[in-house]
C-alpha cells in the first residue's frame, strides 16, 4: 500500500453517542399570532435563555395534527425570538414534506421523559456565590423491579438492593447500588460531570454519566463486567475501574 | 383475621389457575375456610379445573351488580367441607369489573373465610390490577424461563408500588416466589433456568417448586386439583407449599439441580 493510501485509511472523523438536554416547543394551537406575543413575553421574563436556544418544535399535539400550519413562518417566528430549530416531530404527511425542504430532520415521536421548564426559573444567579447546599440522599432499600423508575432530584441515589433489568435509576448526583445492577443508571443527569456511579456488581443495561453513556453491547467487552467497579467520565470518555 | 391471598405471574400459561386450585385446596384440606376468586373474566377455568363448572349458577360479576348475593353465588365444593369456587363471567370482558365492587366482595369474603384467593388473569392490566389489589401476600408463579422470570419481576414492582397496601403506605405485601413446570433434566441441558438463577435474580423468598408433571394435565381434565393426587410428585411439591405458606419449615424437593454443590451432595437437599 502506498503512502497516500495509508493516509486515505486514516480516519478523519470519530461517531460519538451523547444524549443532550434540548428544549422541546410542544405547539397545542395553530394561532402563530398568539406564540409571537406570548414568546415575547417569555423573552422579557428570562432574555439568557433565549439567545440562539436549540429547539425542537413538536407538532403532534396539534388539532388535526398541524394540516395547514405554516412551518416556515413558524420557524422564522421561533429565530426571531433567539430559538433555533433543529428538528422537528410531526406525524402529518404535510409538515414532514415541509420539513424535507427546510432540511430539517423529523424525529420520532417522544415516549420520552419531558419536564415542563420555566425559563425564567433557572437564571438570576446570585451577586456572591452561596455556599452550595447539601441535598440529602435518596436511600432505596427494596429491590427495584423492571418498569420502575427512582429519581434522586438534587443529590445521590443509594440503593442497597438489586436493581432489574428494565428498571431505571436517575440522579442529579452519584448513584450507588449494593447490590447486582442490572437495569439503567443515570447519573449527573443535568450535567453534572463529576458524578459517579458505584456498584457492587455490573450487569447494567445502560450507564451514563452526564450525558454520555454506554450501552449493555459495549459494557459486556468490559474486563469488569460483572465485577465492583466504579465509573466516572474524563473529557468525554466512561472510565470503569476496579472497586 | 381473613388472608387476601393473590396468585399471579405477568406472563400468561404459567401454572396460576393450577396453583390457585392446589394452594386453595391444601389450605381447606388443613381445615382453614377457604374460598377460591376467578378474576380471569372473559376466559373462566378455575371452575374446570376445580370440577364444578356445571354448578355455576350466578358469578364474581353478578354478585358485583347486584344481580345475586354472595352467598347464591359461591359454590361448595362437593370434595372438602370448607372450601369455595366464586367463578369468573364468561359473558363479560374485564371492564365489568370496578374497583368499587370487587373491594365490596373481597370485604363480604373477608367476614366469612379465612383464607380468600384471588386467581389473577395475566398480563398487568386491569384485571391482574384488580386482583393484585386488595392482597396481603402475593404468590408470583413463574417458569424457569427468562421472559417469565423479567414478567414476575414487573409483577413483583406493582405489587411494591401499585397495590392498596403500597398506596397507603402500609406494611407491604409479602411475596412469595413459587417455580412451576420446573424440569431438571432440561436446566442441566441448560435450556431452563435453574432454581437458584430465578431466587438470585428476582430475590424474594421460596414458596416451592412445582415439577413439570404429567399429573397437571391429568388432574385438570378430570376436574381435580392435582393436590388431592398425594401419589404425584406435583401433589406432594403443592402440599409442602401449602404446610411452607402456613409456616413450616420443609426441605424443598424434587430439584435436581444442576451441579449440586459440595453440601448439597452430602445431604442431598437445601436449605
Ligand atoms: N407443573 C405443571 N406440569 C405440567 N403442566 C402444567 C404444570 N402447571 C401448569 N401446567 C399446564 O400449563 C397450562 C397452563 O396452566 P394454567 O391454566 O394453570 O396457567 P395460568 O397461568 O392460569 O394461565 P392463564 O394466564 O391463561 O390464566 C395448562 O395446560 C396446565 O395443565
Ligand atoms: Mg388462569
Amino acid at each position: 500500500m502506498s503512502q497516500a493510501d495509508l493516509l486515505d485509511q486514516e480516519p478523519v472523523f470519530q461517531l460519538k453517542g451523547s444524549m443532550l438536554a434540548i428544549t422541546i416547543l410542544e405547539l397545542v394551537q395553530n394561532d402563530l399570532e398568539r406564540l409571537d406575543r406570548q414568546l415575547a413575553a417569555k423573552v422579557e421574563q428570562a432574555p439568557a435563555f433565549f439567545s440562539n436556544t436549540p429547539l425542537v418544535l413538536a407538532l403532534e399535539k396539534l388539532p388535526e395534527n398541524g394540516a395547514g400550519l405554516d412551518l416556515a413562518e413558524l420557524v422564522a417566528l421561533c429565530r426571531k425570538h433567539g430559538l433555533r430549530t433543529l428538528a422537528l416531530r410531526a406525524s402529518q404527511p404535510q409538515l414532514i414534506e415541509a420539513a424535507g425542504r427546510f432540511d430539517l430532520p423529523v424525529l420520532p415521536p417522544s415516549g420520552a421523559r419531558e419536564r415542563s421548564l420555566d425559563p425564567a426559573a433557572k437564571p438570576a444567579p446570585a451577586a456572591k456565590p452561596t455556599e452550595p447546599e447539601h441535598r440529602p440522599s435518596r436511600v432505596v432499600t427494596t429491590p427495584i423491579r423492571g418498569g420502575q423508575q427512582v429519581y434522586a432530584q438534587g443529590g445521590d441515589l443509594i440503593v442497597m438492593a438489586a436493581v432489574s433489568p428494565g428498571a431505571e435509576l436517575l440522579a442529579d448526583g452519584h448513584i450507588h447500588v449494593y447490590g447486582p445492577l442490572r437495569g439503567r443508571a443515570l447519573a449527573g443527569i443535568k450535567g453534572n460531570p463529576n458524578a459517579r456511579i458505584f456498584c457492587q456488581q455490573l450487569a447494567a443495561e445502560m450507564v451514563s454519566i452526564a450525558g454520555s453513556y454506554k450501552v449493555a453491547e459495549d459494557l459486556r467487552r468490559e474486563p469488569l463486567w460483572g465485577k465492583a467497579v466504579q465509573i466516572g467520565l474524563s473529557g468525554d470518555v466512561l472510565n470503569i475501574t476496579r472497586l | 383475621m381473613a388472608k387476601i391471598l393473590v396468585v399471579t405471574s405477568g406472563k400468561g400459561g404459567v401454572g396460576k389457575t393450577t396453583t390457585s386450585a392446589a394452594i386453595g385446596t391444601g389450605l381447606a384440606l388443613r381445615g382453614h375456610k377457604t374460598a377460591i376468586v376467578d378474576f380471569d373474566v372473559g376466559l373462566r377455568n378455575l371452575d374446570l379445573i376445580m370440577g364444578c363448572e356445571r354448578r355455576v349458577v350466578y358469578d364474581f360479576i353478578n354478585v358485583i351488580n347486584g344481580d345475586a348475593t354472595l352467598t347464591q353465588a359461591l359454590i361448595k365444593d362437593k370434595r372438602l367441607e370448607n372450601l369455595y369456587v366464586l367463578a369468573a363471567s364468561q359473558t363479560r370482558d374485564k371492564d365489568a369489573l370496578n374497583i368499587e365492587g370487587v373491594e365490596k366482595v373481597i370485604n363480604e369474603l373477608k367476614e366469612n373465610f379465612e383464607y380468600v384467593i384471588c386467581d389473577s388473569p395475566a398480563g398487568i392490566e386491569k384485571g391482574a390490577h384488580l386482583a393484585m389489589y386488595f392482597a396481603d401476600e402475593a404468590i408470583v408463579v413463574t417458569n424457569p424461563e427468562v421472559s417469565s422470570v423479567r414478567d414476575s419481576d414487573r409483577m413483583l414492582g406493582l405489587l411494591a408500588s401499585k397495590s392498596r397496601r403500597a398506596e397507603n403506605g402500609e406494611e407491604p405485601i409479602k411475596e412469595h416466589l413459587l417455580l412451576t413446570r420446573y424440569n431438571p433434566e432440561r436446566v442441566t441441558k441448560g435450556e431452563m433456568l435453574g432454581v437458584e438463577d430465578v431466587e438470585e435474580i428476582l430475590s424474594i423468598r421460596l414458596l416451592g417448586v412445582i415439577p413439570e408433571s404429567q399429573a397437571v394435565l391429568k388432574a385438570s381434565n378430570q376436574g381435580i386439583p392435582v393436590i388431592l393426587d398425594e401419589q404425584s410428585d406435583a401433589g406432594q411439591a403443592y402440599s409442602d407449599a401449602v404446610d411452607r405458606l402456613l409456616g413450616k419449615e420443609i426441605a424443598h424437593r424434587f430439584l435436581d439441580v444442576k451441579k449440586p454443590g459440595f453440601l448439597q451432595r452430602l445431604f442431598g437437599g437445601r436449605e
